[in-house]
């Protein structure tokens, strides 16, 4: 079932940059951080419509990788691969957006904040989605920017595609016939 | 891929070229790490590591501790100057001893080539060697080729140049077998007394002329003399050997391209290289040494996912 389409998605991104620019101007103490891999793909539009919006160059923005600050390290059957974390910037001091696409049990975040400081201490940390699954939380964790609130169930799943990696942004909800698929 | 076809690292020939790939892959992600201002990841927090060392070592004992904790492991150390081996315990016994108190990984270096290997067939624990005899070293090879691709792109079509005691070289073998395995050639080069009779076996091209081997290469691995592995006389003195294996400054200067030097440590200065070598710009032996904990830390990491939890 599909949840957004590439024009929803579209409006979706806008009004969470409005927000986003609401609160932190023109993001002289702010950086944003998207998460590996699928968190850096929402960060990357973000930031692009940023700069369009806000007429700025220069927003510091990087990719963070949490795989080995992951709580389910020989837990799974299959290791998770890594993938490269690239920050260019200090975090020292500053406001720090972390961007994901989908919040789900919130084990991702809570990794990304372990990630997050080994960099230094932020201000303040802010966490943006593009969807929230909001039933299925194990950690207290909650986002400050939402772009749609989705009810789903654990045997379900939740795909966020983009132009660049699978030829159209769109969101997808998926019923799981079996545990595999 | 995102594990190891492997559950020991006892030599680089029991490697497929994609756990390599792998390890490297990983270990890029690790040396990033360790540039962070927290230089710590917490993997490996509920793992506990022991370090034997049955023979010498300071700088790879060091860059596996460094290693081990940079991944939150717990660490115990060991080394038989100080043990029961003395006392006429066998290995086992002495591994067995150090399981019983929930170890679940080794780091082992033994004078015997084939120690590892064993222990592997008979303890409960993964084992990582960290040399065995004159037989291999596989992290050393692996950091040196991830040094190597770091400074030249890849190692395909690569040609790299090992000088010195081959004969006696664990070093020297399992960087043969690692280079070839990546699609590089390699050649070695000494006096005849210190190269194998069979080398050729292995596919190498084998020189007793440094400036001849030194135009042929991309990198030149230049070996330590291991004036402890020296039983009888190989070459008539160390004189000798410097002025006919040494790389200088003269020599380098003197090429066509600009290569690279490496060196496992420790260095001789004077013997296999002199000074200004090894600290000029075209040398990456501290290079080689930063890796050496990224790399050690990406196969500790690689291997812990394979133990099973107790549930």
């Amino acid at each position: 079932m599909k949840l957004l389409n590439t024009e929803q998605l579209s409006i979706i991104i806008t009004r969470l940059c409005h927000q986003l620019i609401e609160n932190h101007g023109d993001f002289e103490n702010t950086v944003i951080i998207g998460l590996q891999p699928r968190g850096v793909f929402l960060a990357k539009r973000i930031v692009s419509q940023l700069k369009q919006l806000t007429g700025v160059d220069q927003i510091n923005h990087g990719a963070l990788d949490i795989t080995f600050y992951r709580d389910d390290f020989r837990r799974k059957d299959e290791m998770a691969a890594a993938s490269e974390t690239d920050i260019e910037f200090e975090i020292e001091g500053l406001n720090v957006i972390l961007i994901d696409d989908v919040l789900y049990t919130g084990r991702t975040i809570r990794a990304g904040l372990d990630a997050m400081l080994t960099f230094g201490r932020p201000k303040r940390v802010e966490l943006l989605v593009l969807i929230d699954r909001r039933f299925s939380r194990d950690l207290p964790i909650q986002p400050n920017y939402t772009g749609r609130v989705v009810d789903s169930i654990a045997s379900e799943r939740v795909a966020v595609d983009w132009k660049e990696t699978e030829g159209e942004d769109c969101v997808t909800l998926f019923k799981k016939v079996k545990d595999n698929e | 891929m995102s594990s190891l076809s492997v559950d020991h690292l006892i030599g680089i020939k029991h490697l497929q070229r994609s756990d390599i790939e792998l390890i490297y892959k990983t270990a890029e992600n690790f040396k990033d790490v360790i540039n962070r201002p927290i230089k710590k990841v917490p993997s490996l927090r509920d793992i506990t590591i022991a370090n034997l060392f049955f023979e010498n070592s300071t700088r790879t004992k060091l860059s596996f501790e460094l290693a081990e904790k940079r991944l939150s492991a717990d660490v115990i150390n060991f080394s038989s100057g100080s043990s029961s081996v003395k006392k006429g315990e066998t290995l086992i016994d002495t591994v067995n001893n150090i399981l019983a108190m929930k170890v679940d990984m080794v780091v082992m270096r033994h004078p015997n080539p084939g120690a590892p290997y064993f222990l592997s067939q008979h303890v409960d624990a993964k084992i990582v060697n960290a040399g065995d005899g004159t037989h291999e070293h596989p992290t050393q090879a692996l950091l040196d080729t991830f040094s190597i691709r770091e400074k030249l792109g890849d190692l395909e079509g690569k040609k790299v140049v090992i000088v010195g005691d081959i004969l006696h070289s664990r070093v020297a073998l399992s960087n043969i077998y690692c280079l070839q395995k990546m699609g590089a050639e390699v050649m070695v080069c000494g006096p005849a007394t210190l190269i194998p009779k069979y080398i050729n076996e292995l596919g190498v091209k084998v020189s007793h002329n440094l400036r001849e081997a030194l135009n042929w290469c991309d990198v030149a691995n230049m070996l330590r003399i291991q004036l402890e592995r020296q039983d009888m006389a190989y070459f008539p003195s160390l004189r000798e050997y410097s002025m006919m294996f040494g790389l200088t400054k003269e020599i380098l200067d003197s090429l066509d391209k600009e290569i690279i030097v490496m060196h496992p440590g420790p260095i001789n200065r004077g013997v296999e290289i002199t000074s200004d070598v090894a600290d000029s710009g075209q040398s990456i032996i501290l290079e080689q040494v930063e890796n050496g904990v990224a790399v050690r830390m990406a196969v500790l990491y690689l291997l812990a996912g394979k133990i099973e939890r107790e549930s």
